[in-house]
C-alpha cells in the first residue's frame, strides 16, 4: 500500500506544483505576500517527498508511473532512476533555498508590483525543472525544457535595464537550441516510431548504423550544448548572469544548467548507449577535448573580468566542462560518472552561495567591480567568509565539496590512461585559485585608498536581512558538510545506484 | 540512367525534406545574419514553423509518392470503413498532435521574445542591436542604467 502511494509522488509533484502556480496568481490578488509562502510552503513538501522518493528508489528501485494508465509506448512514462531522484533532491533544495534568500532580495532589485507575477514564473520554472527531471518521454521532455526556458526568458527580463539585451538574445539561441533537441527528437521517431526513452533504447541498437540516428545524436547535443552552455555556445550566458537579478542568477547557474546537463546525461545512457558512442559515431574522446578547451578558456577569461557576478558566470562555463569531462570519461572509466554526479551537487550549492554573495555584497555596499571590494571582510564578515568557503571549495582546496569532484576526475582520468586531462584538471585549479584570490585579497587583504568613498558608501548601505544570510552560510556550510561526506562511505550507495540504475555494468 | 533513379530516389521522392529544409536554413540564416530583432524573431518563427511542416508532412506513411503524388494513399487519421475496404492507408496521427503542442511553444516564445522587444524599444528607442550596443554604452557613461 505505501509503496503504491509513494509510486504516486513524481507525478503529484509536477501536476500540483504547476496548479499552484497559476492559485499564486489568483491569491497574489488577495494579499501580495501571500504566493512567497505558498511557494516556499509547498516547494518545501515537495522536499519531502523527494526525500521519500530517494529513500524508495535506493530501497526498491526505479518508479515507472503510467499516465493515465497507458502503457509506455503509447502514452507518457515517468521514470525515477537513482540519478532522477538525486537530481530531483538538488533541485528542489536549491529552489527552496533561493526562494528564501529572495525575501530580501527582490525587494531591493524589483519593482514591487511584479512581485506577485515573480514568484509565479519562479514556481513555473521549478515545475519544468522538476518535469525534466522526472519524466521518461522525450517529447514529454521538450514541453518541460520550454516551460522552464520560457519562465526563465521572462525572470532574467523583470529586471529590465541592461537585462533585456541579453534576455533577448537568450531567447534566440535558448529557442534554437530546443528546436535543434526536438529536430533529432522527430529524426529519431522517424526511424524508430516511438519516443519513450527505454523503448528507444530498446530499437535503437538496429538501426545505429543508420546516418538519420547520428544525424539526430548531433542535432541533440548540439541544441541542449547551447542551453547548458558548454563552451563555444555559450556566447549569451555571461551577459544573463551578470544582469538577471541575483536570486535567478543563482537559481540558473545551480540547478537550471544542472538540469539541462541532465538532458545530455539522460540521452547519453538512457536514449543512446556508451556502445554508440564509442563504436559508431567515436565522439567520447572528442567530449573530453571539448570540455578541457571548456574549462581553459572559461577559467583565462574568468580572469579577465572585473564585474564579480560577470567573472562567476564564466568560472559557471569551465565548471560545466568538469561535469562534461566526466560524462566524456565515463565510456572508459565508471569514475567519470561519479566525477559528473558529484560535481552536479558541488558546484550547486558553490556556484549557488558564490552568486547569492555576488546579490548580497551588490544589494549592502551597491558594489559590483571586484577592485571596490576593498576592506569588505570588515563590512560583511558572514558573506565574505561564505563567500571564501565556497571560492576554496571551486578551486578544489581539499575538506571542501570541490576537492572531492576534482578528485574523482582525476582518478577517472588516471584510470582511462588520459593523462592529458589530469594535466588540464591541475592547472584549472591554478587558474581558478588565480581569479578567486584575487576577489579574497581584496575583501581581506588590501589596503585603503579612496578612505572617504568607502566610508560614504557604509553608511548608506543596510544590514542584510537574516532571510538572505542565512541561506549563504547554509550552502557555505554545506560546501564542507558535503566535502567530507563524499570522501566517507555514506554516498556509496546512491553511487553505486546511479552506476547500475544507468547501466554502467560496473560497481565501486 | 542511374542519375535520374538517383534524382527520383534522393529528390522528387523526398521532396518534402528538400522544401523543409531549404525554408529552415532561410529562417536560421535570418536568426544569425539580421541585425534588427524584429526580424531575428521573424527568421526564428520561420525556422520553427518550417519545421513543423516538415514534422506533419513525416505523418505520411503512405505508397510511394512518386507513383500517387500523395493523392490517393492517404485518408484523415479517422477509422473509416469505405476508405478501409478500398485498401486506404490511413496517416500517422502522432506527429500532426506532437506539432500542435509544438505550434502552441512557438506562440509562447513568439509572445515573450516581443513582450521584450517592446520593452527594449521602450528603453532604447531603437531595436538594432549595433546601435542598441552604442547606447549602452552611452548611459553607462552617464550612469543611467
Amino acid at each position: 500500500m505505501a509503496l503504491q502511494v509513494i509510486e504516486h509522488f513524481p507525478v503529484f509533484i509536477v501536476g500540483l506544483s504547476m496548479f499552484l502556480a497559476y492559485t499564486m496568481l489568483l491569491a497574489g490578488y488577495l494579499n501580495r505576500r501571500l504566493p512567497f509562502f505558498m511557494a516556499l510552503a509547498w516547494n518545501s513538501f515537495c522536499l519531502i517527498l523527494s526525500l521519500f522518493i530517494l529513500e524508495h528508489v535506493l530501497t526498491v528501485g526505479p518508479i515507472r508511473y503510467w499516465q493515465g494508465g497507458w502503457r509506455p509506448p503509447w502514452g507518457i512514462e515517468y521514470v525515477v532512476d537513482a540519478m532522477n531522484a538525486y537530481l530531483l533532491v538538488i533541485v528542489i533544495s536549491l529552489i527552496i533555498l533561493g526562494l528564501i534568500y529572495s525575501r530580501g532580495n527582490v525587494r531591493h532589485e524589483i519593482e514591487e508590483k511584479k512581485h506577485v507575477t515573480f514568484y509565479v514564473l519562479v514556481q513555473l520554472m521549478a515545475c519544468g525543472l522538476y518535469g525534466i527531471t522526472v519524466t521518461g518521454d522525450l517529447f514529454n521532455m521538450f514541453i518541460w525544457l520550454e516551460i522552464a526556458s520560457l519562465t526563465a526568458y521572462a525572470l532574467i527580463a523583470v529586471a529590465g535595464g541592461r537585462a533585456l539585451r541579453p534576455a533577448y538574445n537568450y531567447v534566440i539561441m535558448g529557442s534554437i537550441g530546443a528546436c535543434f533537441y526536438i529536430f533529432g527528437v522527430c529524426w529519431l521517431y522517424s526511424v524508430t516510431g516511438t519516443l519513450n526513452f527505454a523503448d528507444m533504447r530498446l530499437l535503437l541498437p538496429l538501426v545505429y548504423d543508420n546516418k538519420a540516428v547520428q544525424m539526430a545524436f548531433a542535432m541533440i547535443v548540439v541544441g541542449i550544448m547551447v542551453k547548458a552552455y558548454i563552451f563555444p555556445l555559450h556566447l549569451w550566458q555571461p551577459d544573463v548572469y551578470t544582469y538577471a537579478p541575483s536570486t535567478i542568477s543563482s537559481m540558473m547557474a545551480s540547478v537550471h544548467v544542472k538540469v539541462m546537463f541532465y538532458i545530455l546525461l539522460r540521452m547519453f545512457y538512457s536514449v543512446f548507449t556508451l556502445e554508440f558512442i564509442r563504436h559508431y559515431i567515436g565522439l567520447d574522446l572528442l567530449i573530453c577535448w571539448v570540455a578541457a578547451i571548456a574549462i581553459l578558456a572559461g577559467s583565462i577569461w574568468a580572469i579577465k573580468q572585473r564585474n564579480l557576478k560577470r567573472m562567476l558566470a564564466y568560472s559557471s562555463v569551465s565548471q560545466m566542462g568538469y561535469i562534461l569531462l566526466g560524462l566524456g570519461l565515463s565510456p572508459l572509466s565508471p569514475w567519470g560518472l561519479v566525477g559528473a554526479a558529484a560535481h552536479i551537487l558541488n558546484h550547486a550549492i558553490g556556484k549557488g552561495c558564490l552568486f547569492m554573495c555576488a546579490g548580497a555584497i551588490g544589494q549592502q555596499e551597491g558594489l559590483r567591480d571586484i577592485r571596490d571590494f576593498v576592506g569588505l571582510g570588515k563590512k560583511m564578515p558572514h558573506v565574505c567568509a561564505a563567500f571564501t568557503i565556497a571560492a576554496l571549495s571551486m578551486i578544489g582546496v581539499p575538506l571542501t565539496a570541490g576537492f572531492a569532484s576534482k578528485l574523482f576526475l582525476i582518478v577517472a582520468s588516471l584510470d582511462a590512461a588520459q593523462y592529458s586531462f589530469v594535466a588540464v584538471l591541475l592547472l584549472s585549479s591554478l587558474l581558478n585559485l588565480v581569479y578567486f584570490w584575487r576577489v579574497i585579497d581584496q575583501m581581506y587583504f588590501a589596503k585603503h585608498e579612496g578612505t572617504e568613498n568607502a566610508t560614504e558608501v557604509n553608511e548608506k548601505g543596510k544590514s542584510l536581512p537574516l532571510s538572505m544570510v542565512a541561506p549563504i552560510l547554509i550552502l557555505a556550510s554545506l560546501c564542507i558538510i558535503m566535502g567530507i561526506i563524499w570522501l566517507t562511505d555514506i554516498p556509496l550507495p546512491l553511487i553505486n545506484h546511479i552506476l547500475s540504475n544507468l547501466r554502467m555494468g560496473v560497481t565501486i | 540512367m542511374v542519375e535520374v533513379e538517383w534524382i527520383v530516389q534522393h529528390v522528387l521522392e523526398k521532396y518534402n525534406y528538400w522544401m523543409s529544409m531549404f525554408i529552415i536554413i532561410i529562417g536560421l540564416s535570418a536568426c544569425i545574419i539580421k541585425e534588427n530583432f524584429l526580424k531575428k524573431l521573424i527568421g526564428l518563427s520561420i525556422f520553427q514553423t518550417a519545421f513543423f511542416l516538415w514534422v506533419v508532412s513525416l505523418g505520411d506513411v503512405g505508397r510511394n509518392i512518386m507513383f500517387t503524388w500523395g493523392l490517393k494513399t492517404q485518408t484523415p487519421p479517422i477509422l473509416w470503413k469505405e476508405a478501409q475496404e478500398m485498401g486506404y492507408i490511413y496517416a500517422n496521427p502522432l506527429p500532426h498532435v506532437l506539432m500542435l503542442t509544438g505550434i502552441v511553444v512557438s506562440a509562447a516564445t513568439t509572445a515573450v521574445a516581443l513582450a521584450i522587444v517592446i520593452r527594449i524599444y521602450q528603453l532604447y528607442g531603437t531595436i538594432e542591436e549595433s546601435e542598441i550596443i552604442e547606447k549602452e554604452k552611452e548611459f553607462e557613461s552617464r550612469g543611467v542604467i
